[in-house]
């Protein structure tokens, strides 16, 4: 491993002996129909350390997260708790083991209570071992309060926001006296505040000997609180050690395998007139007074915390979001936008986060799932042509540089990039004006990644007009021209040339 | 990246093959071994009249079960066929006390259908019910109706001509049943699998959410499901109510789950997303059969139903148990 | 505050009862006297008890349409059972029920969990083998009054404290199950699944085994329901109780039990079965034909699942803090 740093602080603490793990992966192997999503990949967890799982998305940490929660069977090696192998056939056997997790989606039950959310599974029981609800109450209260949120314990969930669920969340893997914390993006949709609020109870933890899993994919954070780090890649383990031994330069190098400044494409700027104009968009609990207009030949970025309200933004202006207000000029024209096909017919698509429910439909085929919004081209007096369908399908496939068996597979069987590409292939085939990407590179291996960059550049390039949604904010750095950042549901920023940078970033979508 | 090192090919198994391979084959080799051990069984099975006879007992619910196969190919169902059936031959019973001939009666037993598909696809696709609860309550609305008009009546009295449609011949051992549940056949055969509106159909039925964001008006296709349903039901009532030469409100009671059987019988997933016309077709024919076989054997109606019910959770279990015995 | 109030389903229903009753006191104050609303509480105990259970099976996105052939069977084989025996207890008449019933609730359970066939399908499929199977052990004979022993008919009837038996078992059974639903794991667990079932996972609860526990209860309920069904009205035959599951999803609908599931609770299921009991006891009251009740069911289904689906809109992510009621 790296060993360049040599002060007398890391040499004492080099010296000290390393305690014995509470939990460990050995050689961990997990596999699903055609991915290895990890392979052989070890784990060590110490009391009273952070440990920081770093890697980009896919690279297999949620597996591990899933694995070490008992979701997921190993299909090889070992989970190890005090060195002893154990198998986690539910999510109870990893409880009952004492370890807990604040998973990336918050698993929550919207119709329950607050208290219920935090207690489900392991409510204080009363007398014949029924469930007393106000000792419920009260201990929930008690670790709300310990974790500095401000929740009534009665409230249903689904009245809260998104914030206020991850507070949920975390209480209620804390509700549990476990030894081992797994928190996965913890501080992904907090605030400045309850990010500091977040670090003090880590440190708490630490000091009561617990073992702490942390995934995160901001280095601030990664080197503030961490003391030991674990990097994955493409499902295996590229390095582990100290956080003491290394800079964030060598972090990113194990994380992509290259250097970063590599990633994004040089493109030349060539931005047209005006295409869009959107005025005083409202929605009554996602969003308000949004506006903003977009050129050709521009990619503009959407930045902000997880739940700022930017995806909800973006449905309500494709149609799907009916309860919204707001204007959309297309090309100066007034267009009533009320549902996805009227946005196609304006020439504005839309390529969703979500994959797998909004993106494709992964049950059907490739060519099918690229003609579904141009049907009316492919087709003649309402009949399906299929050597149409198929030429279109392989017009815009081969630009996209698209890798499958044919195009009659199942878009579910390929990978998360070549998926990717099907929708954004389906996209263009509409010929739009304006293509709004939401996270176009979530979860999608570094190759495909560098492709849809580059392609994104090649479209702007053609004149078509691009608005970006990303969290990655080397991906809105690198890619846009200008960037709108959005705070709770608000515009906090327009950000652009010299202020656009990755403070003024963070500290707009914080609302530091 | 415009230069691609591999070509990527249209199909890699041929529609064909892909034919040969599924449930449909499987289910026809089913009806065909049915109709010899039936042959075998009663020295009445192999006669042309007979055997035009026993395709009564599946026509007037096949036509349905076409568009409930689109209906549940789309993710919804339509419990209330049965009960479309009796309103549809009440209002044309009504419509014969009020001195209706037949082309009059063919408009009334057509509307009916057309109306309580639409009310129902106004609940499901305006509202945003669920169909299942919607068609539940809709069941029992219908039917009401033709209670509520005829209580312990019945409404005889049909135009002679009318007869026609539930008794007559085309040529020879046809009947117009047949061919009318033929050309229906074809009807929804291609309209499922050539056109635009199927491929919505089935991109509605395996990812709602994924079908919209592509564009696809999916309340509207739904509802024109609807429509359908309740449209075939009219047309069913037309047949069946010429059939029988009268109309009880009990009329073609627990058809809807003989109907929603042979759909899912005829392949169609009930959670929606695939299926299709032919598997329908065979389906049809499998339950004609063995209701008749059972029939000449003198086995009581109910114990068909045993035999119905059977191979409704049978067709869905015994390929999940194969699976679970090999894995 | 005030919202949280109208929010309850409970309460709204239990207003529209009031108003209900209140109506027909103005012309009909017999109706509302004591002895007559705990003769329409009796009347309606069968629908209350069937309807706790398909509330914890909706409550778990599923759906029972076989309770009323449970019911049927699990009531010939014990009115069989008292024709071979007459002298056989009551106590184990009633075990025997509750098991036969709890037997017929677990095949449905299995068939859903083990070989994940959507509920739907299993239990339209089950319904009918029940009611087959009836027909085969009975050879579709009628088991009558006079062939019942003396003590197998009085259970029911027999008054405590001023009420017949069987009001009081459909009073344990509220008070049991809402203890069981409020206050114990199993109970929360049909809540998380059918809340979502994708979380209830993650926090270690097996979906399938809690679904398959709903339908062991629906059953079990049904077969006491059974027993008592058959003694009351002192026969068993092969239709009794048919098409009495729809009435059941009916009254967990008007009682606000959501079919998508996890909402819904004792207190509705009471509340919506007592609304159906109401107004089948008021129509010969107030002069309306019995054939209306069959529409009228129907449509308070359907404005029951229309106003819940008012009140649980999704109403879109809470993003903006103006929106958010955390404390």
């Amino acid at each position: 491993m790296l060993m360049h740093a040599e002060t007398a602080a890391h040499a004492a603490r080099a010296a000290a002996p390393d305690p014995a793990p509470i939990l460990a992966l050995a050689k961990v192997t997990k596999e699903f129909p055609g991915v290895k999503a990890l392979s052989d990949v070890d784990l060590r967890l110490y009391p009273g350390q952070v440990t920081a799982l770093i890697g980009e998305n896919g690279a297999g940490k949620s597996t591990v997260v899933k694995t070490l929660t008992g979701i997921y069977q190993p299909d090889g090696g070992e989970i190890l708790v005090d060195g002893a192998p154990r198998r986690f056939a539910t999510a109870q056997d990893a409880a009952a083991a004492g370890i807990t997790a604040i998973h990336q989606e918050t698993v929550l039950f919207d119709e329950l209570s607050v208290a219920e959310n935090i207690f489900l599974g392991h409510a204080p029981r009363g007398r014949f071992g029924l469930i007393d609800w106000a000792e419920m109450e009260r201990c929930a209260e008690e670790i709300l309060v310990g974790i500095g949120a401000q929740i009534d314990p009665k409230v249903r969930l689904r009245d809260l926001g998104i914030a206020n669920r991850h507070l949920v969340a975390i209480a209620r893997a804390l509700s549990i006296d476990a030894r081992v914390v797994i928190m996965d993006e913890p501080t992904a949709a907090l605030s400045h505040k309850e990010i500091e609020e977040l670090y003090e109870l880590v440190e708490s933890l630490k000091a009561k000997g617990k073992a702490i899993l942390f995934i995160s994919h901001k280095f601030d954070e990664i080197f503030r609180i961490a003391d030991r780090f674990t990097v994955f890649r493409d499902g295996q383990l590229v390095g582990d050690g100290r956080m003491a031994d290394v800079t964030e330069a060598d972090l990113v190098k194990m994380m992509v395998g290259r250097d970063v400044s590599q990633i994004f494409p040089n493109r030349e700027r060539r931005i047209g007139e005006e295409v869009l104009q959107v005025v005083g968009y409202d929605h009554p609990t996602e969003f308000a007074d949004i506006g903003f207009t977009l050129r050709r030949g521009e990619i503009l970025g959407f930045y902000g915390l997880v739940g700022a309200g930017r995806s909800e933004f973006m449905q309500a202006l494709f149609g799907i979001t009916k309860t919204s207000k707001g204007i959309t000029k297309i090309d100066g024209r007034l267009s009533a936008i009320r549902s996805p096909a009227d946005a196609i017919e304006n020439g504005i698509v839309y390529v969703p986060e979500d994959r797998g429910r909004q993106g494709a439909i992964t049950d059907l085929p490739i060519f099918q799932n690229v003609t579904l919004p141009s049907l009316k081209r492919t087709s003649k007096n309402g009949f399906l042509r299929l050597a149409e369908e198929f030429r279109l399908t392989r017009e815009y496939t081969t630009r996209l540089d698209l890798r499958a068996a044919s195009l009659d597979t199942n878009v579910g069987s390929l990978s998360g990039g070549n998926q990717q590409k099907v929708v954004i292939a389906k996209w263009l085939a509409t010929q739009p004006k304006v293509i709004i990407l939401d996270e176009p590179t979530k979860g999608i291996d570094i190759g495909s990644k560098a492709a849809v960059h580059e392609f994104m550049a090649e479209l702007a390039a053609q004149g078509l007009a691009v608005i970006m949604v990303s969290s990655e904010i080397p991906e809105i750095l690198g890619m846009s021209d200008r960037v709108i950042v959005m705070r709770e549901g608000r515009i906090a920023a327009e950000l652009a040339g010299e202020d656009l940078t990755p403070e003024t970033l963070v500290r707009h979508a914080a609302g530091i | 990246m415009s230069t691609t090192d591999r070509f990527i090919p249209d199909r890699l198994q041929s529609p064909l093959e892909r034919r040969l391979k599924s449930w449909e084959s499987l289910l026809l080799l089913v009806a065909i071994a049915i109709f010899i051990a039936n042959s075998f069984a009663s020295p009445y099975f192999l006669n042309a009249w007979n055997l035009s006879d026993a395709t009564f007992n599946f026509t007037e619910k096949a036509m349905i079960a076409f568009a409930m196969a689109l209906l549940i190919i789309s993710g919804e169902i339509d419990l209330s066929v049965a009960s479309i059936i009796a309103l549809a031959s009440t209002a044309m019973g009504a419509a014969v006390q009020l001195g209706a001939g037949t082309p009059v009666l063919i408009l009334v037993g057509l509307g009916t259908g057309l109306l309580c598909g639409a009310f129902n696809g106004f609940l499901v696709t305006r509202m945003g019910l669920p169909s299942i609860v919607v068609t539940i309550g809709t069941m029992s609305l219908f039917r009401g109706i033709s209670y509520i008009v005829l209580g312990d009546q019945a409404f005889r009295g049909y135009p002679a001509d009318f007869a026609f449609f539930g008794q007559g011949y085309v040529f020879w051992v046809i009947s117009f049943e047949f061919v009318l549940f033929a050309l229906l056949a074809v009807i929804y055969g291609v309209l499922l699998h050539k056109t635009n509106f199927g491929r919505a159909v089935y991109a509605i039925g395996n990812n709602p959410t994924g079908a919209l964001f592509s564009g696809i008006r999916v309340a509207r296709v739904k509802f024109i499901l609807f429509l359908l349903t309740g449209l075939m039901a009219g047309v069913a009532a037309i047949c069946l109510t010429s059939r029988l030469g009268s109309t009880r409100p009990s009329i073609a009671f627990g058809w809807e789950l003989e109907v929603v059987t042979m759909v899912v019988l005829g392949g169609v997933n009930i959670l929606g997303g695939s299926g299709s016309i032919p598997g329908v077709v065979i389906a049809a024919f499998v339950m004609g059969l063995v209701t008749f076989g059972l029939g000449l054997l003198n086995v009581p109606g109910i114990v068909m139903s045993i035999v119905i019910g059977a191979l409704l959770i049978g067709v869905i279990a015994l390929p999940r148990l194969w699976k679970m015995w090999r894995g | 505050m005030l919202k949280r109030l109208l929010a309850s389903r409970e309460i709204l229903l239990l207003g529209a009862i009031m108003a209900l009753l209140a109506l027909i006191a103005t012309r009909f104050p017999g109706f509302v006297a004591p002895s007559n609303l705990a003769g329409v509480f009796n009347d309606t105990a069968p629908l209350i008890l069937l309807a706790i259970g398909q509330m914890i099976v909706i409550l778990t996105r599923c759906i029972d349409l076989s309770v009323a052939a449970n019911l049927a069977l699990t009531g010939m084989v014990v009115a069989m059972i008292n024709v071979a025996a007459p002298g056989m207890p009551i106590g184990v008449i009633l075990i025997v029920a509750i098991l036969l019933g709890t037997l017929l609730g677990m095949v449905n359970g299995l068939l859903v969990w083990k070989l994940d066939i959507p509920p739907i399908v299993v239990t339209l499929g089950t319904m009918t083998i029940f009611r087959g199977i009836i027909f085969l052990i009975s050879d579709g004979k009628w088991v009558n009054s006079h062939e019942m022993s003396a003590a197998f008919k009085a259970l029911p009837r027999t008054e405590l404290l001023g009420l017949p038996v069987l009001s009081w078992i459909a009073i344990a059974a509220v008070l049991i199950f809402a203890l069981v639903m409020r206050r114990t794991t199993l109970g929360r667990a049909f809540y998380a699944v059918g809340g979502s079932p994708h979380s209830a996972t993650y926090t270690g609860i097996n979906v399938g085994r809690t679904q398959f526990w709903a339908f062991t209860i629906s059953g079990a309920l049904a077969g006491l329901t059974g027993y008592l069904w058959v003694s009351r009205y002192a026969v068993a035959y092969v239709d009794i109780a048919g098409g009495f599951e729809l009435d059941v999803v009916a009254a967990c609908v008007i009682g606000g039990v959501s079919i998508a599931g996890g909402i819904g609770s004792v207190a509705g299921a009471l509340l919506g079965a007592l609304f159906l009991g109401v107004i089948k006891n008021a129509l010969p009251v107030v002069d309306i034909s019995p054939f209306w009740q069959l529409a009228i069911s129907g449509s308070a289904i359907i404005i029951a699942v229309a106003v819940n689906a008012r009140a649980n809109r999704e109403k879109g992510r809470i993003i903006l803090k103006s929106a958010e009621h955390a404390a």
